[in-house]
């Protein structure tokens, strides 16, 4: 992204989005899941201008009669495939395994939940899948619980970048886990950081941007809209606009009032 | 936990803005959770042999039924039809047999449907968890076991003779099936069997126990409602169609992210409408016959239960895209199931 101030002659360049040395100018990523067509998923995809898409294999059908998801997403649009369905790290790998055998290569969305109830990640088991996934070549982008001591042993395992949820799956909830995330983005710089799940609304999108996420992904939202390709361009521009403030440097909210100094002013007085 | 009372309130409040306003907050939360999805399977019975006697089932020992079991070769028919229906999640029932339908036979079937479906279930008799995890291995990933009724001397009463009378043994089947490591378990109780709302009270326990000891299994539940057989009516109380949607709504509410199956013994008038109330999984293109979608003549039928919802699976589809919901075929990629 690059904008253009008119009425300054200073220009803020944005630099792209770099996952596993890939340039992406978009930083909106859209799960596919929950819609109630195909024709309103490639029309988000469309109106979202993501360049970056991430579908279940479990959903995938390829030698069968159903029609094929993969037919609504355009081609230059990367395809990241996710592992859901996996209860454990050996489960993750044999479903990226599959989808390198499917044909749909080796960008690897990697979600390990063993608890149908909350469907929160398990880190432990997310590592141990991220590590043996990398070392056989793919980019591995782990879905994790934002924890500090996790992240980084994701990228010591050679994850591609880090993806620690906002809340929960499809709750709509935001940003839950803001001061964890915060955390993550302040302290991991090897790799972007992906906030994803539970992004509700667009203004979220663009708190977690304004923070210095690297990129943003949701679905739910987008799928369970009335007028989903609407709100996936609303994503788009409100991803973009949380990105411009990150740049511009926006003064961040202070917890305290700074405008006096009611303990040393006394040392400037003469 | 909700309580008995507070069941018995909202299943006896007969204001229908009562019922408009569950049935506002159940579609709410459906959509959140599984947006305008709904996921199709369809049964396909191996074998109605059976040495229980449930008062209430057409399949029970005592019933002078034809008895059939199907062979290798009829397996693979019947499942290449439905297949090519379009149906890729199968339901393997048979009766309560372990002598004729026993474990080896199980994996005979489970290899078979492998060919034609990348998720395959079964309601059979009820198992240890040795044998579970030997299902599992054969690529069987989900197991349907209804208690049919949670009230103890009611379930004495139907349930006469046969494995089926152990009331334990059956309620901890879920359990051993997680244990063995099947990955989506279906629990229902037959509606009108015993008292609704201690009914729903007890499946509603039973899932919360299950949920907290095997997180990481998907959970279904189902609410058959009783019906006559060749005339004979077992029911010990009718469930009429408010209250059957006013379950659905009640589980959905409690149960966010459970799924809520529906099958073809129910009308299709009241099918389509319960689709946008809470429902995410049905049947379609059901028969209840072994044999019964290749082999047998509907004369030679003996049903387990009789199909009021006739619509072929492509109905089903178009259905569904009329109301504005993707229909899920694919749900699962087959992987080669192993216990950690």
């Amino acid at each position: 992204m690059s904008t253009t101030q008119t009425d300054q002659s200073e220009t803020l360049q944005d630099t792209p989005l770099v996952i596993a040395k890939k340039s992406f100018t978009n930083r909106f990523l859209l799960g596919t899941g929950k819609f109630k067509n195909k024709i309103d998923l490639r029309d988000s995809i469309l109106a979202s201008q993501t360049q970056l898409v991430t579908v279940a294999l479990r959903r995938i059908d390829l030698e069968r009669h159903e029609e094929n998801i993969l037919e609504y997403i355009p081609e230059n649009v990367t395809l990241m495939t996710n592992t859901s369905g996996a209860r454990n790290a050996k489960e993750a790998i044999r479903i990226a395994h599959l989808a390198r055998e499917s044909g749909c290569g080796l960008w690897i969305k990697i979600e390990v939940i063993n608890d149908s109830k909350y469907l929160l990640p398990d880190n432990e088991e997310t590592v141990k899948a991220t590590e043996t996934l990398a070392k056989e070549g793919f980019i591995v982008l782990p879905y994790m619980y934002p924890d500090l001591y996790v992240a980084r042993a994701l990228v010591k395992a050679g994850a591609a970048a880090v993806m620690p949820l906002g809340s929960l799956i499809g709750s709509n909830q935001g940003l839950k886990a803001k001061e964890f995330i915060k955390i993550l983005i302040q302290e991991i710089d090897e790799v972007p950081i992906i906030v994803d799940a539970g992004i509700g609304a667009p203004s979220q999108a663009a708190e977690a941007m304004e923070m210095g996420a690297d990129a943003i992904l949701a679905n739910t939202a987008v799928a369970a809209a009335g007028h989903p390709a609407e709100l996936a361009q609303a994503f788009h521009l409100a991803v973009q606009a949380g990105r411009l403030a990150y740049l511009s440097q926006m003064p961040l909210p202070q917890d305290i009032a700074s405008a006096s100094s009611p303990l040393t002013g006394f040392l400037y007085e003469s | 936990m909700i309580t008995l009372s507070e069941i018995k309130g909202i299943l006896n409040n007969p204001s229908p803005e009562f019922l408009e306003d569950l049935a506002q907050q159940s579609k709410q939360i459906t959509q959140q959770y599984f947006g305008r999805t709904i996921s199709l399977y369809a049964p396909l019975y191996l074998s109605n042999f059976c040495s229980s006697h449930c008062t209430y089932c057409g399949f029970h020992s005592h019933n002078r039924i034809k008895r059939f079991k199907l062979t290798d070769k009829e397996m693979h028919q019947e499942m290449k039809f439905v297949a090519g229906q379009g149906i890729e999640n199968i339901l393997l029932l048979t009766g309560e047999s372990y002598n004729v339908t026993p474990l080896s036979y199980l994996k005979q079937a489970a290899g078979a449907a492998k060919h034609y479906f990348p998720s395959i279930a079964i309601e059979v008799h009820p198992m240890e968890t040795q044998e579970y995890q030997e299902l599992f291995e054969h690529g069987v990933d989900g197991v349907t076991v209804y208690q049919e009724t949670y009230d103890r001397s009611r379930y004495a009463q139907v349930h006469l003779s046969g494995t089926k009378a152990d009331y334990d043994y059956r309620y901890a089947t879920a359990q051993r099936a997680a244990q063995g490591g099947i990955r989506s378990i279906s629990l229902g109780i037959l509606l009108g069997l015993a008292d609704v709302a201690e009914d729903l009270l007890a499946l509603y326990q039973h899932v919360h126990a299950l949920e907290k000891n095997f997180p990481g299994v998907e959970y279904s539940v189902s609410f058959p409602r009783l019906k006559p057989i060749k005339g004979e009516n077992f029911a010990k109380c009718y469930v009429d169609d408010r209250i059957f949607i006013k379950i659905i709504c009640l589980t959905r509410i409690l149960f966010p992210r459970v799924g809520i199956n529906l099958s073809t013994r129910e009308k299709p008038q009241l099918r389509d409408r319960a689709l946008e109330l809470g429902i995410t999984r049905m049947s379609a293109g059901s028969n209840t016959s072994v044999g019964g979608y290749t082999l047998k003549s509907s004369e030679e039928q003996d049903p387990q239960f009789d199909i009021e919802d006739h619509r072929s699976v492509k109905d089903i589809i178009t259905l569904l895209k009329q109301r504005n919901f993707d229909p899920v075929l694919t749900d699962w990629r087959r992987i080669e199931n192993k216990i950690p």
